[in-house]
């Protein structure tokens, strides 16, 4: 790493005896702080994944390091619950979401950025008005309205409220990076004759190949932690997402399925985690340019 | 533009725009069929004949609905219904689409009537009208950008404009329980009067001003915690003498990689105070059970505990790419110019780190104040205040909202308190818009 501003020159020191010692201590004051912190992390994450594993059932059998292991909450986990149709219908919802957001998304930000027509600067800022209100303010309207074309309590009712509210921010995003792409190319393409589709198709998408994945993983993980529609849109156990059975099976008064909960966590958490970690510089890099571009 | 081979049709004939147009304006289409684009004006005529056809009554009730509210109440005799009346709220989301439809067919009207002007404008310069064939590629062409966007504009208007105009309109009705829930009663509308409630009615204004003060101080604390924890985890491992530099990245960034809500709800039985682990480890070395979700002070607390957990290695994330960056010969001019660890730490570190997060700084501090999963998932607003109306002591304004909506009925207080809210996000999003100049360099890049 190039910059340490707090250590480690010891060029300019009187006593370089002293200032080792210094040094030293310095060096294991932030280890151990580094240590520390990282147990303060893992802690929960241990926590939960013995607490899937433990013989006991309530939250103070866990507390402490189990003496054997078993699988039996698991085992319930797909025999008692539904947890298994949760999942289907979470995964369901997500790959619908990501698919239909990210069309819905990038065709509007393709116009919005490579278009001059009537409406446009007012589209803009109508896209820009409406991502500032709170999200839910709509969800008695929105509740009404799938009432009405017979939507809810189905999950389609559920992945056309997420990717109609993926679009203004979304939209943005997208715009604000299709701007920065140079036009020459397309340019030289129109002068070949070739039509807007093409030039979408072969030109614009490999060169967004990092904002694309953005929004792709982004509406895929929303989904399973959306809590506010799921629970306004699904009515039946069937119908339920991850986050609402989840919720449901810990906030009972009993507690008493605190070790089913913690299985199902698990197996939640892990592809999402590992989904994450592995796409986490497109992450970091799309959120920088939706707070540059507003 | 003077065609020459036609001197004298200009002059006799200056008038002939203003009537294709006046034409059009009597029904659309027939300043078209003037101008001899048979194919189109037909097809404007025979579209507004259908709109008034079929589509005038209900459109008629539906703003019949929008302006009254209803005015056949539901009677019931012995339990039975009756009668069964009007639904208010229905009438009010029909009344809005018909209001949305109704200007959009304005808007192709005053189309239309321009398209006829225009149109004649161009016969009398000489271009003659286009025929259907070139109407239809023409229109393809102009119209490929709005065959782009169609899907993006109907999905817009129906998921999120038309419930923000309910959302908002509910707030200057009186659409709340016991009395005003349809079906069995109707609802009307009373202009600002939820607002000046929100106000000057002691029970809503204690809750409204206590509720609101927590959200700020809670936006506040939440921000920095998460910052200032994420800059110097940053720090320190960038100092160059700490090994395996990557391998604590990686776990520190385990937080923001979990799902936030697992991770919540896991907390949540953590922090409990008569099973949860904290209280029992702390027994161990001596301390009394603490009631962490219990009393309003320690639920804060561990809020704003839990919140720093989650929200720190985004930050860490962002400045460690932030540091690798900075260009290390600044620093060793600095050393050479003779400035102390701490001097170049606050003289370069500092300015260039805030520099590069500040836009996220404040787009956080917005996320924060509308932080609903944690509030909700981690305390439910808990513990109970009895001070306040329908909210407890952790409520931001955003779960109080939600309680109001889902829980209480109270939907004309909710809507009235988002738009506020609303108010308060604009500002922030405005100022700190206006700070990057997104939109000015927009038009740019032209």
């Amino acid at each position: 790493m190039k910059t340490q501003p707090n250590s480690t020159t010891a060029a300019a020191s009187k006593s370089p005896f002293g200032q080792l010692i210094k040094q030293k201590l310095l060096l294991f004051i932030i280890y151990a702080i580094l240590i520390i912190t990282a147990i303060a992390v893992l802690y929960p994450v241990i926590w939960i994944i013995l607490g899937s594993f433990n013989p006991g059932d309530t939250i103070n059998a866990t507390t402490y390091l189990p003496e054997s292991l078993t699988i039996k909450h698991y085992v319930n986990l797909f025999n008692t619950t539904n947890y298994l149709i949760w999942y289907k219908n979470t995964l369901f919802v997500a790959v619908m979401n990501m698919i239909l957001s990210t069309v819905l998304v990038v065709s509007a930000a393709y116009a919005f950025s490579r278009f001059r027509f009537p409406g446009r600067k007012q589209g803009l800022m109508v896209m820009l008005v409406l991502q500032m209100f709170p999200s839910f303010m709509g969800m008695i309207a929105i509740y009404i309205l799938l009432l009405q074309l017979n939507l809810l309590d189905n999950l389609w009712g559920l992945i056309l409220v997420y990717a109609g509210g993926s679009i203004p921010f979304g939209t943005w995003l997208v715009k604000g990076y299709f701007d920065g792409l140079p036009r020459s190319l397309e340019e030289a393409a129109k002068i070949d004759g070739a039509s807007h589709t093409t030039i979408f198709v072969r030109i614009m998408m490999p060169l967004s190949v990092p904002m694309f994945t953005f929004i792709a993983v982004n509406n895929f993980i929303g989904p399973w932690m959306d809590f506010i529609f799921a629970r306004l849109v699904i009515l039946s156990d069937r119908n339920k997402t991850l986050a609402i059975g989840l919720f449901e099976m810990i906030t009972g008064r009993t507690n008493n399925d605190f070790t089913t909960f913690a299985a199902g966590a698990v197996l939640v958490a892990i592809p999402i985690t590992l989904l994450f970690l592995m796409l986490q510089k497109y992450i970091i890099e799309g959120l920088k340019a939706g707070a540059n571009k507003g | 533009m003077i065609s020459p081979n036609f001197p004298a049709v200009n002059k006799q004939t200056s008038r002939k725009p203003l009537i294709s147009s006046l034409l059009s304006l009597l029904f659309m289409g027939l300043g078209q069929l003037y101008n001899r684009q048979f194919a189109k004006g037909l097809l404007m005529v025979i579209f507004e004949a259908y709109i008034l056809i079929f589509w005038s009554s209900p459109i008629a009730k539906g703003i019949w609905g929008l302006v009254t509210l209803g005015e056949q109440v539901q009677v019931r005799s012995r339990g039975r219904i009756v009668e069964q009346g009007d639904h208010s709220i229905f009438l009010l989301v029909e009344g809005i689409i018909f209001l949305l439809a109704l200007i959009l067919l304005i808007c192709f009207y005053i189309f239309s009537i321009g398209d006829a002007y225009k149109v004649r404008k161009g016969i009398e310069a000489g271009i003659p009208a286009n025929d259907a064939k070139q109407s239809i590629k023409f229109a393809w062409e102009r119209g490929y950008v709005y065959f782009l966007l169609a899907p993006a504009i109907i999905f817009t208007m129906f998921l999120t404009v038309l419930p923000l105009l309910f959302g908002i309109l509910i707030a200057f009705t009186n659409y709340s329980g016991p009395n005003h829930l349809p079906p069995k009663h109707l609802v009307d509308w009373v202009g600002f009067k939820t607002f000046t409630n929100l106000f000057s009615l002691t029970n809503w204004s204690n809750t409204f001003f206590g509720v609101i003060k927590w959200t700020l101080l809670w936006a506040v604390l939440a921000t920095a915690t998460t910052y200032f924890t994420g800059l110097f985890y940053s720090l320190i491992i960038n100092v160059k003498a700490i090994k395996f530099k990557k391998m604590w990245r990686t776990i520190y960034i385990l937080p923001w990689a979990i799902p936030a809500f697992i991770s919540i709800l896991i907390f949540r039985n953590f922090f409990n105070a008569e099973f949860g682990p904290l209280n029992e480890y702390l027994g161990l070395i001596g301390i009394d059970k603490i009631p962490w979700l219990g009393d309003p002070f320690w639920a804060k607390v561990a809020l704003v505990f839990v919140n720093t957990w989650l929200g720190f290695p985004f930050w860490l994330a962002l400045m460690s790419g932030v540091l690798t960056n900075i260009d290390r010969d600044l620093y060793e001019a600095a050393e050479i110019d003779g400035a102390s660890s701490w001097q170049r730490f606050q003289s370069i570190t500092l300015p260039l780190v805030l520099f590069a997060t500040a836009p996220l700084l404040i787009m956080s501090f917005a996320g924060n104040l509308n932080n609903f999963n944690i509030i909700y998932l981690f305390t439910e607003g808990g513990p109970v205040n009895m001070d306040y109306s329908f909210a407890g002591s952790t409520d931001i304004l955003i779960s109080w909202i939600f309680k109001l909506t889902l829980q209480q009925n109270q939907f004309n207080t909710a809507s009235a308190v988002s738009i506020l809210v609303f108010i308060i996000i604009a500002v922030f999003s405005i100022w700190n818009f206006r700070q990057t100049r997104a939109f000015k360099e927009e038009d740019m890049i032209q």
